[in-house]
């Protein structure tokens, strides 16, 4: 599966790179992200005030490791109780299944219109493009996803997936694709794309939601939003379809509300978002609205597979905030788009290999300095550094082998460069002699050490090594004291 | 979350672990912590035979060339005294990575228990060694460069400015993201030279702006990263370990 479905503006992760070296090079780019990521970090920080934030995330993250450690038994207990209510649940083994699923619901309706809330594993299975293919128009409501869409592109953000544009980027997208005025009035824009939307709200024949907590207990689905738009789009078309990765089960209700106050303060830095939905079952007798049918697509796309690793199983946890994004100091300077795939930062370097392979995706564990922002406020402590680099040795050929493409980036001369790097380090003697000889050549130090010396200048070995003076300061004291 | 540690009460002896940046291109700076910590009546051995922490292996995915390389350090502290590290990141690989590396293996145990004994050199100075210290230099404003290993691998934050604030003709200012990385990030640095030179570029553009004069920190390689690129561009501000800074102005 490649980064971005056809006919959109394209990214991959192969060429993470060039990309980067792009995004680098763009000023807008690098300004609009620096100031919403330095906005969200500083609403983050300020969201946690009234709650003791290392006991709300212990608590998270052991609601999804119990949720996890309990996988296939909830999902069956979610897909009896779903049924029992009356939603109807498929299972999907990859995106392209998916697809099909949806499509196949969308055709039984006869649907032609699609009204789609925001769901990042439609994204991930490319679902426009796929209906889209079979003559179905499928629609993004959420604002940002809408802006992204109209502009031919993809998220560049798992929560705010228009966080990449500015205000006058915004206004041009608008006045081109659907004739606004051009302005700065953000209250116009939004007025005018919320008119837009209304229209094709109330025309669509099903609507597709993403789930951001599926309670095994109860059979709910439960969705976060901002906008609306989700309510809108799980209640006025006849058929709704909700998509999920099998990872979003938890196993009570009571799990809920701890979660979605860590999604939330650890998002956008809000306390609660204007809309909270929990649906648990299609329109009943007697009741004035409501989709007639409810759907569940449950999508595993790779997720057993990491599912059966006791340490990649952490990726799972994810309850995706984008915290570890806003917090990167990477996906900050490069922007999403930069990683190619549909989960960018810190979060997708860990989940992006087993959607894609190593393969594909082979420069993206090396696309953080280890810095631990990312694991230090991710609100379910997901070990992200550690697991970066698991995926390092994956991609070296010298983990346990479970990640597609594993040994990837083995290259004879990066073995035998670190080969040598054992050997000298292993060896004091020589190591000892190789410095010292290092710092009696200093003088032959090349000005120039590759793109290193662009930006710094090349440090240079010290004409004394420690272990030269600290051999020099021993025999000094001994003569000190025996005299 | 960091768990609480509990600091021994101050030895007669340490190792000390100079980590191969320092051997190599800032050697005094090992020596100013030594002399620093034997000002303390501390004895201070220095294993011969230490050569590298081997985290340039490890992060780099190369586990089994680090678990030798690492392999071989954890022979050199044979007694139960503290191994002092002038340098989050080796001391956060020792800490931290050393169980880790070695688990499920015959070394596990001995690993364990030499990462129990490893000890940052400014909360050595601060928790265990409670130093005193009186400033002989002149007055200076001063940033801090705290690495991403020392803040958040190890949790200390706040031992390198404590002890700046014993100096009493320093003042630490405030930059702005002081807890960002400066893009060093070992081997990050050759695999994304454009991504990691955009950080160090903003790292010092916040330095600068913040009026210090001088930059300190505890990490050779945040150290060779901005003061690289202040040199680069002929700005004046230098950068200094924590080691010689501290003792240039107490002695």
């Amino acid at each position: 599966m490649s980064g971005q479905p056809p006919g959109v503006e394209t990214y991959t992760p192969r060429e993470f790179h060039r990309q980067a070296h792009d995004a680098l090079g763009n000023p807008q780019i690098r300004a609009n992200f620096r100031k919403a990521m330095d906005g969200l970090m500083s609403k983050r920080r300020d969201s946690f005030d009234d709650w003791d934030l290392e006991t709300l995330r212990e608590l998270g993250a052991n609601i999804r490791l119990r949720a996890l450690a309990r996988l296939p038994d909830l999902l069956e207990q979610l897909e009896a109780n779903c049924e029992a209510n009356g939603i109807r649940v498929h299972w999907a083994e990859d995106g392209e299944e998916a697809c099909r699923i949806v499509r196949e619901i969308c055709e039984s309706h006869g649907a032609r219109s699609v009204i789609k809330g925001k769901s990042m594993v439609s994204e991930e299975m490319h679902l426009n493009a796929h209906l889209e293919e079979a003559g179905i128009e499928a629609l993004e409501s959420d604002l940002g996803e809408y802006l992204v869409q109209l502009n031919q592109q993809t998220p560049s953000h798992i929560i705010m997936p228009a966080i990449h544009l500015n205000t006058d980027e915004i206004s041009e997208i608008l006045h081109d694709k659907t004739g606004t005025e051009r302005t700065r009035d953000v209250d116009y824009m939004t007025a005018a794309a919320r008119q837009q939307l209304r229209e094709r709200f109330m025309a669509a024949d099903v609507g597709v939601s993403g789930v951001n907590f599926a309670v095994a207990e109860t059979g709910t689905l439960c969705l976060v939003e901002n906008e609306g738009n989700g309510r809108m789009t799980t209640t006025v078309p006849p058929v709704h379809v909700a998509v999920t990765g099998i990872e979003k089960v938890v196993e009570q209700l009571r799990d809920v509300p701890p979660l979605y106050a860590l999604l939330t303060r650890s998002a956008t830095g809000q306390h609660v978002t204007t809309y909270f939905n929990m649906i648990s079952s299609p329109r009943k007798e007697g009741e004035h609205d409501g989709p007639k049918e409810v759907h569940l697509v449950l999508v595993d796309n790779g997720r057993s597979n990491i599912y059966q690793d006791d340490e990649l199983l952490d990726t799972l946890r994810c309850i995706r905030c984008g915290a570890c994004m806003n917090h990167c100091p990477v996906y900050t300077r490069v922007g999403g788009h930069t990683y190619g795939t549909t989960y960018p930062g810190p979060i997708g370097s860990i989940l992006s290999p087993h959607l894609m392979g190593l393969e594909e995706t082979k420069d993206l564990p090396t696309a953080s300095s280890l810095c631990g922002a990312c694991g230090e406020v991710c609100p379910v402590k997901i070990p992200i550094p550690d697991l970066l680099v698991r995926l390092r040795k994956e991609s070296v050929g010298e983990g346990r082998g479970n990640v597609p493409g594993a040994g990837i980036k083995r290259t004879r001369k990066e073995v035998a460069a670190w080969k040598g790097f054992q050997w000298l380090a292993t060896h004091p003697a020589v190591w000892r002699s190789g410095t010292s000889v290092a710092g009696k050549l200093r003088a032959l130090t090349p000005a120039r050490l590759g793109p290193w010396t662009d930006y710094r200048t090349a440090p240079k070995p010290a004409g004394t090594t420690l272990h030269a003076l600290v051999k020099r300061h021993q025999s000094s004291k001994t003569h000190q004291e025996e005299r | 979350m960091t768990a609480v540690k509990l600091y021994p009460p101050r030895p007669d002896k340490v190792y000390f672990f100079g980590t191969c940046l320092i051997d190599l291109l800032y050697p005094e700076a090992g020596m100013d912590a030594i002399r620093l910590l034997e000002r303390e009546g501390i004895e201070v051995l220095f294993p011969e035979d230490q050569t590298c922490c081997g985290q340039p292996a490890y992060t780099s995915g190369y586990q089994l060339e680090a678990r030798a390389v690492a392999a071989a350090q954890l022979d050199l502290f044979p007694d139960p005294w503290p191994i002092v590290v002038p340098s989050g990141s080796c001391g956060g690989m020792m800490r931290t990575h050393y169980p880790q590396l070695f688990a499920d293996t015959d070394l596990e145990a001995k690993a364990e228990e030499v990462a129990g004994r490893v000890f940052e050199l400014t909360e050595f100075l601060i928790h265990v060694c409670h130093l005193d210290l009186e400033d002989r230099g002149e007055p200076e404003k001063v940033a801090m460069h705290t690495s991403c290993s020392a803040r958040r691998e190890m949790g200390l934050a706040e031992t390198g400015p404590a002890l700046l604030a014993k100096l009493g003709q320093v003042e630490l200012v405030e930059q702005a993201r002081a807890a960002e990385c400066c893009g060093f990030g070992g081997t990050f640095a050759v695999r994304h030279p454009e991504v990691s030179a955009a950080m160090v570029e903003d790292k010092t553009q916040a330095i600068e702006a913040s009026g210090a004069k001088r930059f300190v920190t505890s990490d050779c390689g945040c150290m060779m990263n901005i003061g690289g690129r202040f040199e680069k561009l002929n700005k004046p501000i230098q950068g200094e370990h924590i080691a010689s800074y501290l003792w240039r102005r107490t002695s």
